[in-house]
């Protein structure tokens, strides 16, 4: 509750500043404090301290799951403010908006990640999507962003309502919009209107984290969005989408798993294949990440179709793992004058520093060990493996070695090609001091998880 | 605790040598370390014998299962003796090399000392997926980065491969996880796992890629000769001297005795496989101009005898194979040291453009040809006796019907060894000189050092076997009843 409440004020605040501050750098610390401010509200909400008591009549509840959660993506936001709230200056003249809607989109985390009603589901998944269309159409004299923002919003206000539909037939099934309370085990039949209801969320829910085959929305919109936003899009918005649908499938739909876990299945291993074969072939590093996030969603619906203790703790890991490694990536990939691989010919004998902590962010990514990245790939591995599923997990780890392929261009590029990268902006020290710890902590997480994992349990 | 230090000092020489802006002051450092790893592990066989010091055991991510576990013992003792002694060696050998960011190719070439000293000896089987990669990532960097002309789409495809074979080892590793008693990834507890036999053929498979790949085994070996081809030769060394008994440790040690069963009903057709690789791999060399290309496909035929003899599954074939292991590491460093001195000297590794340099370089010429004898396995060298027991263990394998088949068509590779290998020293050192070989000059002190160390290698291994022996004794015999498969036997 803490973080819901001091998010949404948040938002209001710096809807507000730029009444009263002009300089960019004044707003950018203020939003950087009330970040700080969140952040510590919610560790201290973990410890048991919470600033207000109110009364949801039951609809959510802040468990640790929840509560770690939101704490890495407000961690995971604040990384995306040190390394790149700077470049958000050159989207537009509204920069405190910006902010603002950052604000809102985390105020809505706190609503899917903690929700027992559907009706706060829907309420968090709407809070999140409207901002962010806004955010994808910011760069407004651009046709390319205007483009992604149009079609995002049609694709959300289309899957928007297939959600609402299905959340109306569970209704209508069993008389409750509680998760914990449909009493549907799946003796005896399971009523077609709850069948109708669930494959309605199932799809939606496909859509909002873009598993395949709802995928279709994320390259262009991804590929069209100011590149800051995608950064963020990509990441955070895309693990809360994860985590929500982990909630929603084990609270309400776990007990009758054996009737769905085939269709997940398929859905995860059409999302690693579509994701995976479509990054090989593409020329620019932004749309490689557009189709790495769909590729990394397909090992996240793992999690979804095992819904064991592995897959919640290594969702949590995911989220950390894959969020860190991808703003980083944008990060840097914000300062290049061409993205495309070739742009990236020569960066490591100009930006040694930088080479190296992407090449822990990429291994990340591809799942080598000593990173998180392999750590939270295993536990989705494992996870599926109790959940009685070989041929998806052997599927899987092909696609994984795919994947290889493609972030190790990135690599090749850098290091063992010829030429001279391109890179418009300045690097100042504090950003490099921020992705070296950032590298820093991938590989901790990599080797010791249960710095992360044990704050579920303790 | 003494196991910890030999992989322990590596990893950090290495991590420090990304820091040393000199070259010189690198590769001091790096062959500072690794005579430092050198001592650590003499001391291993020698002073610290008591098994507290060859343990080591600590808590590490509890809640999956995994502790970080090692232990030097027999196998083990003996590929991470190669490893130390290998390394400085190798140094040695490569001294006038020069390297663009000498700092960073020596420290990669620490962390793959480190990862391989890691892989032999971890008794956790997650630990051991760890440093599988440890050693596999900077070999890819080093080859990468510092290899020849082709060297991004070879290297690319080298790990690729061996990366993809992994992953499906690592889902074995899980999947046997999950059949043990205590959900446990020790190494006792895999050896204790209960499966089904069809099980145990997936299991099998998942886990037999891996390691052939890393071999490698027919038909997992198209790799190979390219990547010894371009990478740096210093990486060549390391890769073939050293990566390649992974493959077979990792047989030995995670697949025979983990799936017994099933190791023995597919026994018939990977030994098939190794020995048609065996007879391939030979083939093809005699045709080979190029000089790594020949040894390369020399490495796959000597390995796949090695891979051969390791389905047999029997004390002497277990034997011959370990000792094997250590004596093909010291002979393949020695002949690439040969293909590093003769490129540096004319340019070129063409077979057909070399000729007549026995006379101006008599001590390369009588260093080879000791090399190269051992690499036909001739009595006095230390491959005679690797041999011999090999071929002693096939022949009395009680697991397979056709080792008599097997036996005499392995034994058909040395003959073929002798043609491509011989043809090789004729090549290069008989014959007329040619406008290129005429100026040939003499190797100098660093070749002469290493190359000499080789040679002593081969020959006190050659007469005195028996420390080598001693080592692999006991825990031959703990192997073989960790495998136990007499009940499936008709006798």
């Amino acid at each position: 509750m803490n973080v819901l409440i001091l998010s949404a004020i948040s938002g209001v605040i710096m809807m507000f500043s730029s009444f009263f501050i002009k300089s960019k750098g004044s707003i950018r610390i203020l939003a950087h404090v009330l970040l700080l401010a969140i952040l510590a509200a919610n560790v201290l909400e973990l410890e048991g301290i919470r600033f207000f008591e109110i009364d949801t009549s039951g609809m959510m509840v802040f468990n640790r799951f929840a509560l770690l959660f939101t704490l890495i993506a407000n961690a995971c936001t604040f990384l995306f403010f040190l390394l790149s709230s700077k470049d958000m200056e050159r989207v537009g003249i509204n920069y405190s908006d910006y902010f603002a809607l950052i604000f809102f989109i985390l105020a809505g985390f706190t609503l899917t990640s903690s929700f027992v009603s559907l009706l706060i589901l829907f309420l968090g998944i709407e809070i999140i999507s409207i901002p962010l269309y806004i955010l994808a159409g910011s760069d407004k004299r651009n046709l390319k962003s205007n483009e992604a923002s149009l079609k995002y919003f049609l694709m959300g206000a289309f899957s928007t309502g297939l959600m609402l539909m299905g959340i109306a037939l569970v209704y209508g099934a069993t008389g409750t919009f509680t998760t914990t309370a449909m009493s549907i085990t799946g003796e005896g039949g399971v009523p077609v209107l709850f069948m109708a209801g669930l494959m309605m969320l199932l799809f939606s829910m496909s859509f909002k984290v873009s598993a395949a085959p709802f995928h279709f929305w994320t390259p262009d919109v991804y590929d069209g969005s100011p590149t800051v936003f995608t950064s963020f899009m990509s990441t955070v918005v895309k693990a809360a989408g994860f985590i929500a649908f982990l909630r929603l499938f084990a609270d309400a739909f776990g007990d009758i798993r054996e009737e769905w876990k085939i269709l997940v299945a398929i859905i995860a291993a059409a999302t690693l294949f579509v994701g995976n074969i479509t990054a090989v072939f593409q020329q620019s590093v932004k749309r490689m990440l557009a189709y790495s996030s769909i590729a990394q969603a397909g090992f996240m619906m793992l999690a979804v179709y095992s819904l064991n203790a592995d897959a919640r703790d290594g969702l949590i890991l995911y989220a950390a793992a894959y969020s860190i490694a991808t703003i980083s990536i944008f990060a840097v990939l914000i300062k290049m004058g061409d993205y495309t691989f070739d742009g990236f010919n020569g960066f490591a004998r100009q930006q040694p520093l930088l080479a190296g902590t992407l090449v822990v962010f990429l291994l990340s990514l591809a799942g080598i060990p000593l990173t998180a990245g392999f750590l939270s790939k295993f536990y989705m591995l494992r996870a599926a493996l109790y959940g009685g599923a070989v041929w998806l997990v052997i599927f899987a780890v092909i696609m994984a070695a795919v994947s290889v392929y493609y972030y190790f261009r990135l690599i090749q590029a850098m290091y063992f090609k010829e030429g001279v990268a391109d890179t418009v902006i300045e690097v100042t020290p504090g950003f490099k001091f921020a992705l070296v710890t950032m590298a820093g902590l991938t590989i901790l997480l990599g080797v010791y998880p249960s710095l992360l994992i044990n704050w579920l349990y303790f | 605790m003494i196991v910890l230090l030999i992989f322990l000092v590596p990893l950090l020489g290495g991590i420090i040598s990304f820091f040393i802006s000199n070259d010189k002051a690198a590769r001091i450092w790096t062959f500072f370390v690794s005579l430092v790893t050198l001592a650590f592990t003499i001391a291993t066989l020698t002073t610290f014998k008591a098994a507290n010091d060859l343990q080591f055991s600590a808590e590490w991510m509890g809640n999956l299962g995994s502790s970080f576990s090692l232990s030097l013992e027999g196998m083990s003792q003996l590929l991470c003796l190669l490893t130390a002694v290998l390394y400085p060696v190798i140094l040695i050998a490569t001294w006038k090399t020069n390297y663009r960011k000498a700092n960073n190719f020596f420290a990669l070439l620490l962390l793959t000392q480190a990862g391989l000293m890691g892989v032999f000896t971890a008794t956790d089987a997650l630990l051991f997926y760890f440093f599988w990669e440890l050693a596999l990532i900077p070999m890819y960097f080093m080859s990468s980065g510092w290899g020849g002309e082709r060297r991004i789409p070879v290297t690319f495809k080298f790990f690729i491969y061996t990366f993809s074979a992994s992953v499906l080892m690592l889902i074995g590793l899980i999947y046997v996880y999950i059949q043990t008693p205590d959900q446990s990834f020790a190494l006792e507890s895999f050896y204790n796992a209960t499966m089904s036999t069809s099980t145990q053929s997936w299991v099998f498979w998942l886990l037999f890629v891996a390691f052939a790949v890393k071999m490698p085994v027919f038909p997992f070996h198209t790799w190979q000769p390219d990547t010894y081809e371009q990478s740096p030769t210093a990486a060549t060394m390391v890769l073939s001297g050293l990566m390649v008994k992974m493959g077979v440790f990792g047989l030995i040690r995670w697949v025979l005795p983990v799936v017994q069963v099933a190791a023995y009903s597919w026994g018939d057709v990977v030994m098939s496989l190794a020995v048609i690789g065996v007879i391939y791999a030979s083939i093809i060399a005699i045709q080979q101009d190029d000089l790594k290309r020949l040894i390369a496909y020399s490495s796959i035929a000597h390995i796949g005898i090695m891979a051969l003899t390791v389905f047999a599954e029997t004390k002497s074939g277990f034997q011959g194979v370990m000792i094997q292991m250590f004596n093909h590491g010291v002979n393949i460093t020695g002949l690439w040291i040969v293909v590093e001195l003769i490129e540096r000297q004319f340019g070129t590794r063409k077979l057909s453009q070399l000729g007549g340099i026995a006379q101006k370089a008599p001590a390369l010429a009588t260093l080879l040809v000791i090399v190269a004898f051992a690499n036909i396995s001739l009595p006095l060298t230390n491959a005679f006796v690797g041999e011999f027991l090999m071929f002693n263990g096939i022949w009395n394998s009680d697991v397979t019907k056709y080792n008599i088949l097997f036996t005499a068509l392995a034994g058909l590779s040395i003959i073929l060894a002798a043609v491509y290998t011989l043809n090789m020293v004729q090549k290069i050192f008989f014959g007329v000189t040619n406008p290129l070989t005429e100026k040939t000059y003499d190797i100098a002190l660093n070749e002469r050092v290493a190359l000499g160390a080789i040679v002593l290698l081969i020959f006190v291994f050659g007469v005195y076997p028996q420390p080598l022996l001693n080592i692999t004794d006991g825990f031959t015999d703990k192997l073989l009843k960790d495998i136990n498969i007499n009940h499936l036997l008709v006798k």
